[in-house]
């Protein structure tokens, strides 16, 4: 028992570190510890925990709560999402310390103007890996279409496109 | 920036929120964001609709959380609660946002053995994920209009976008030359 939390506090504390660009560029890294080397579980059962946390409201990267609830129950959830959590929090409460502190500071506003269309980019690049990596239906394509539509054109709540979008999804059988 | 369709944000406001306002503002992030595009979210919530941050400091934060290594949301969540409220800030805004989802993937977990075969379920999810995409690409656009000004930086955003999101270029590479280039630019802007 003390043995797989201490397994798994550190696999997902070094993942925390490594996950640049976000938690996604770690899931083969999970798997193949999780599936191959520990046996945690099989690959199905990685998959399932895939879907589910990227369904789920919150951050996709939730996936390691229920990694560390298969492992070790309860204790096991919260050892693993503290420790995936924990230590990238710590640098990037670090760097906005750093950056508040720099707020009158004109390299900050330099630096500002130079990484608002890096970041404004990655989302166009994110959007982009999502649907590629997600969709392979024109209908697929369609909602995705219809849906950026409606919300870069006018000021509906993002939740009623999203329910549009279930709805779409049973009508259309996605 | 274009015509009527985008309402003015409201300016930014003076005092701060309280910690309470903070994390019950990341915990309607949290409960609402099915199909995940945390970022778009909290865009939403912070600049757009709160007007807790301006734009372009909102985005030069997205691009810390970008570079530092961490789920990007989680990141965005710790950067806006310390801005705003320093290390309480970062822990209310943290904790709220995670603390339903948790539970909601928690309760996922134990049931999905029992939900996988219904059909008309993953259906639905199929279709919330495509328009969970679609948020990503409205916001995104959203920010070009109100972040992107010069040809310069246009033409960042678009190597980002297509490197990253289409020609599979690793991001440490991407970040590598697209950061000191797009630095470089604004420097020359100056």
């Amino acid at each position: 028992m003390t043995a797989s939390l201490v397994k798994l506090a550190l696999l997902f504390a070094g993942l925390s570190l490594l996950a640049i660009g976000g938690a996604n560029s770690v899931v083969p890294e999970m798997q193949r510890v999780s599936v191959n080397v520990e046996h945690w579980m099989t690959g199905r059962e990685f998959l399932d925990f895939f879907a589910i946390s990227r369904m789920a409201p919150g951050p996709g990267s939730l996936i390691v709560t229920l990694i560390g609830e298969k492992v070790a129950g309860p204790l096991g959830a919260a050892v693993a999402t503290v420790a995936m959590f924990g230590p990238s929090c710590l640098l990037v409460y670090l760097a906005a310390r750093l950056w508040h502190r720099a707020r009158d500071a004109t390299w900050r506003q330099t630096a500002e103007r130079g990484l608002a269309p890096v970041a404004v980019g990655l989302v166009f690049a994110s959007a982009l890996a999502l649907t590629r990596g997600t969709e392979t239906s024109w209908l697929a394509y369609g909602v995705t279409g219809a849906a950026t539509l409606a919300l870069a054109a006018s000021e509906l709540h993002p939740l009623i496109v999203l329910a549009a979008g279930g709805v779409a999804g049973i009508l259309l059988h996605l | 920036m274009t015509g009527a369709a985008t309402a003015a944000p409201p300016a930014p406001s003076p005092a701060p929120p309280s910690l309470r306002e903070l994390s019950l503002v990341f915990l309607s992030i949290g409960v609402q964001s099915f199909g995940g595009g945390l970022s778009a979210w909290v865009r939403r919530e912070v600049v757009q609709r709160r007007g807790w941050l301006e734009e372009q400091a909102f985005l030069s934060g997205l691009a810390l959380c970008q570079i530092t290594p961490g789920p990007n949301a989680v990141n965005l969540a710790v950067f806006v609660g310390a801005t705003l409220r320093g290390r309480a800030g970062a822990f209310a805004a943290l904790a709220g946002m995670l603390i339903v989802p948790i539970g909601i993937v928690l309760a996922l977990g134990a049931a999905f053995a029992t939900l996988r075969d219904t059909s008309w379920l993953g259906s639905m999810m199929t279709g919330i994920g495509a328009a969970a995409i679609g948020l990503n690409f409205a916001t995104a656009l959203r920010m070009t209009r109100k972040g992107v000004r010069t040809p310069g930086a246009a033409l960042i955003v678009l190597a980002a976008a297509i490197s990253v999101g289409l020609a599979d270029v690793s991001l440490p590479l991407a970040l590598l030359v697209l950061v000191p280039a797009s630095l470089a630019f604004a420097v020359w802007r100056r």
